[in-house]
């Protein structure tokens, strides 16, 4: 007897699994870059992430009654992303506290992968931003391929001077710095160039398109351009607000994420440029030097708003 | 020539274009064949024949019962053994004439030699009566007789003749060899066609990953006034018609409307070749060109007399059919899968794709990503992923808004789900469910 089954007879070969499996790809360079700035500590942070959400799943979705989701490798990248996104002094205790944040109650509770509205590893992270401020804010200093060097001197982010600066003085780091990643920073943010090489990987495998990430940032590019026109203070270096921080990081792995991003191409750019316009209010008139978690975080929430306002053009509705 | 593409959605897939350089072979003639009398959509057609009566090639089986229906012509010569109902292979019963062959004679006054015969006759009506005699109906799957496609209604205009050479599903190559080997005569069908519809303005449609087509009949297309040669982006569905149409002229077809309220009628390649056959040759439809694909050593296509069982065709070419897995009507994007293997050739099968064991499972289904992927695919413009939503939560009341009834079933949203979900089958149950609710109300 041959089999029956209803058409179509043949599927792509993208699944959830090799998907994840692609954003990993495109998240090793900045593990690399993480690794040769800071050394162990970065390892021991990474580590603790990521066996903790794994764990936080696997245990969840069972007591939960969830579908077990666990080798989709969705977790695994949830908790790279929080790991990129904390500094390497981390407290294994808080790292691990962090992971639950991210699975436990921005992922599981919500019902699992794809049913989430906040992005996970920015709840993680926010989340510890708010409860441990001071180790949240201590940058290490970076040590360039030196893996066991433990010292903990603390650097001050590009992004700290940046909001400090008046209008007399010049910014002080040089851009190549700030493209390679040599400078304090949470783990992942620091290295340009890594995250880019991401970027361009994930667009060629066509895990995500270009309008989220260039969006966003170029809308914030354009505000900072256009404040620079304005007050014509040093404070508005497009090139360093860009390399600066985690807006590459979050532009291109945290506001891309599926689940909490909108489904058409209209919808992406909306949510992008609303991304790019807060985090340029935050980072300019707030009290963070930092705005990117915040700014897509408010964007998630908008999500379902924007899904249902902007839809696809149908076919033989008259466009008007 | 720049190629041309519809402006929603769309998917790249592997072609598999197999045989596509594998020139059509006669198939050897089965002892019996099982004629449909409903090949087509509308009413089935009626029976003139009885059992023990003796029938050639070309002899009228049953009538065409009203404009929405077909001839059915006997494809052997031999004997009515049976007119019985059978699996017809989709688990439904179907109305069969059965034959057992004698010999091969055929009717009298069919030109079956390769003579090319340019000119037409000059005579709307009678032209128009010749194909509804030969009981052509559209070979490209749907089975629409093809008489009412180009008998146009008071009030109505076609401007513009598209004919369908983009063959998009996977596999499939009847098409894409019918106009490297028949390409004049494919021009000549055009132009029967353009007569009728008293117009100068035909396009063919060509993928472009048939260059040896387009180059062979865009240079037989300067010699004929009125026929075109149009190269399409190899994009799924660009044969969908409402696709189609909208790569041609740009037009859209409106929600629930027809090609014709866009001025455009749409024939394909198969369906016009056979209209030279009929209105040139005076053969009626009784044979097809089928491909033979699939997971198999040599695939192939057969020039095949309609009525013959999948069987045959399978045991002419040496099919191992215990490695078989699954047998598919069609390509694999749309086609349907077959229980019975003595379902016969009709006149809208264009291939039998084969799949072996192992790739005849459908993969398992995860949680949706809500990744978007669906709704960029979906050709239509629809949201595959809130369509299934509202199956699912029997929200039946919201598919109206969500336009489910303009889905055209391509499963480009199956396709390429990364869950795997199989967005179609919802789009079925959702087609279902919101017109039964309508028919409520
Ligand atoms: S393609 Fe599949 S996983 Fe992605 S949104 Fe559509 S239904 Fe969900
Ligand atoms: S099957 Fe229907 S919903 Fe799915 S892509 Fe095709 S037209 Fe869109």
């Amino acid at each position: 007897m041959f089999k029956m089954s209803t058409s179509p007879h043949i599927n792509s070969k993208q699944t959830t699994q090799t998907i994840m499996r692609d954003v990993i790809v495109a998240l090793s360079p900045a593990i690399f870059a993480a690794l040769c700035f800071f050394g162990i500590n970065a390892l021991i942070v990474l580590v603790t992430s990521v066996s903790s959400c794994v764990f936080f799943e696997y245990f969840l979705s069972r007591r939960l009654g969830l579908k077990n989701n666990t080798f989709d490798l969705s977790a695994i990248v949830t908790g790279v992303l929080l790991a990129l996104n904390l500094p390497a002094t981390m407290p294994i205790w808080m790292t691990i506290l962090g992971a639950f944040m991210a699975i436990g109650v921005a992922k599981m509770a919500f019902g699992g992968i794809g049913k989430n509205i906040f992005n996970p590893a920015l709840v993680g992270r926010v989340f510890l931003f708010i409860s441990f401020p001071v180790q949240m804010t201590t940058w290490v200093k970076p040590h360039v391929l030196e893996f066991f060097n433990l010292d903990a001197a603390t650097a001050a982010t590009p992004l700290a001077s940046l909001k400090h600066l008046t209008v007399a003085e010049q910014f002080n780091t040089d851009y190549l710095s700030l493209f390679l990643g040599n400078i304090g920073g949470s783990m992942g943010e620091t290295s340009a160039l890594a995250l880019l090489i991401g970027f361009i990987w994930m667009l060629k495998r066509k895990i995500i398109t270009w309008h989220i990430p260039v969006c966003y940032v170029g809308s914030f590019a354009v505000c900072i351009f256009i404040s620079a026109l304005l007050t014509g203070s040093a404070r508005f270096d497009v090139l360093a607000h860009i390399l600066s921080g985690g807006l590459l990081l979050g532009a291109i792995f945290m506001a891309t994420d599926y689940t909490t991003s909108p489904m058409t191409k209209k919808g992406k750019i909306i949510f992008a440029v609303g991304c790019g316009v807060i985090t340029y209010i935050i980072r300019v008139f707030g009290s963070y030097p930092e705005g990117v978690s915040f700014a897509i975080l408010i964007m998630n929430a908008f999500v379902p708003l924007i899904d249902r306002y902007f839809i696809q053009y149908i076919y033989g509705t008259g466009r008007k | 020539m720049k190629a041309k593409t519809f402006a929603i959605g769309g998917i790249h897939i592997n072609k598999h274009k197999l045989s596509a350089n594998t020139k059509i072979t006669e198939l050897a003639l089965p002892d019996v064949v099982y004629i449909p009398v409903k090949q087509h959509i509308g009413a089935p057609a009626k029976i003139i024949v009885k059992i023990g009566d003796k029938v050639k090639v070309g002899t009228l089986l049953a009538e065409a019962d009203g404009v929405f229906s077909a001839n059915v012509f006997s494809s052997v010569s031999g004997e009515v053994a049976k007119i019985e109902e059978i699996n017809n292979g989709q688990g439904y019963l179907e109305t069969v004439i059965t034959i057992k062959r004698e010999g091969d004679v055929f009717e009298e006054g069919m030109d079956l030699t390769d003579n090319l015969i340019t000119d037409i006759l000059d005579d709307k009506e009678e032209l128009l009566r010749i194909i509804t005699r030969a009981g052509i109906v559209g070979m490209g799957g749907a089975g629409f007789p093809t008489p009412i496609k180009n008998n146009i209604p008071e009030g109505k205009k076609v401007d513009t003749l598209i004919v369908n050479g983009i063959e998009c599903e996977p596999y499939l190559t009847t098409d894409g060899r019918l106009m490297i080997e028949k390409a004049e005569q494919i021009i000549i069908g055009t132009r029967i066609l353009n007569k009728i519809l008293g117009i100068q303005n035909a396009v063919i449609a060509i993928d472009e990953n048939k260059p040896r087509a387009i180059a062979r009949l865009h240079r037989i297309a300067k010699r004929y006034v009125g026929v075109n040669v149009q190269k399409c982006k190899s994009i799924y569905p660009q044969g969908g018609e409402k696709q189609l149409i909208n790569a041609i002229t740009g037009r859209e077809v409106p929600s629930g409307k027809l090609p014709i309220d866009t001025n455009c009628a749409v024939q394909n390649v198969a369906t016009v070749y056979a209209i030279y056959e009929a209105v040139q040759k005076h053969i009626p439809l009784f044979r097809r060109v089928v491909t033979l694909s699939g997971n198999i050593s040599h695939p192939c296509n057969y020039l095949v007399r309609i009525g013959t069982p999948i069987s045959f065709v399978l045991k002419e070419s040496n099919i191992p059919l215990e490695k078989v897995g699954k047998i598919i009507s069609g390509g694999p994007m749309m086609g349907r899968t077959i229980s019975s293997l003595e379902a016969p050739i009709t006149k809208t099968t264009s291939g039998i794709t084969v799949f072996l064991e192992e790739n005849s499972y459908k993969p398992e289904t995860t949680s949706c990503l809500r990744c978007g992927k669906c709704v960029d695919a979906c050709p239509m413009g629809l949201m595959p992923l809130n369509i299934r939503d509202a199956v699912e939560h029997n929200e039946f009341q919201n598919l109206k808004q969500l336009h489910v009834q303009d889905c055209i079933l391509c499963g480009s949203c199956s396709y390429v789900c990364p869950a795997k979900i199989p967005l179609l089958d919802y789009c079925k149950i959702g087609k279902y469910e919101l017109s039964k609710l309508q028919k409520k109300a």
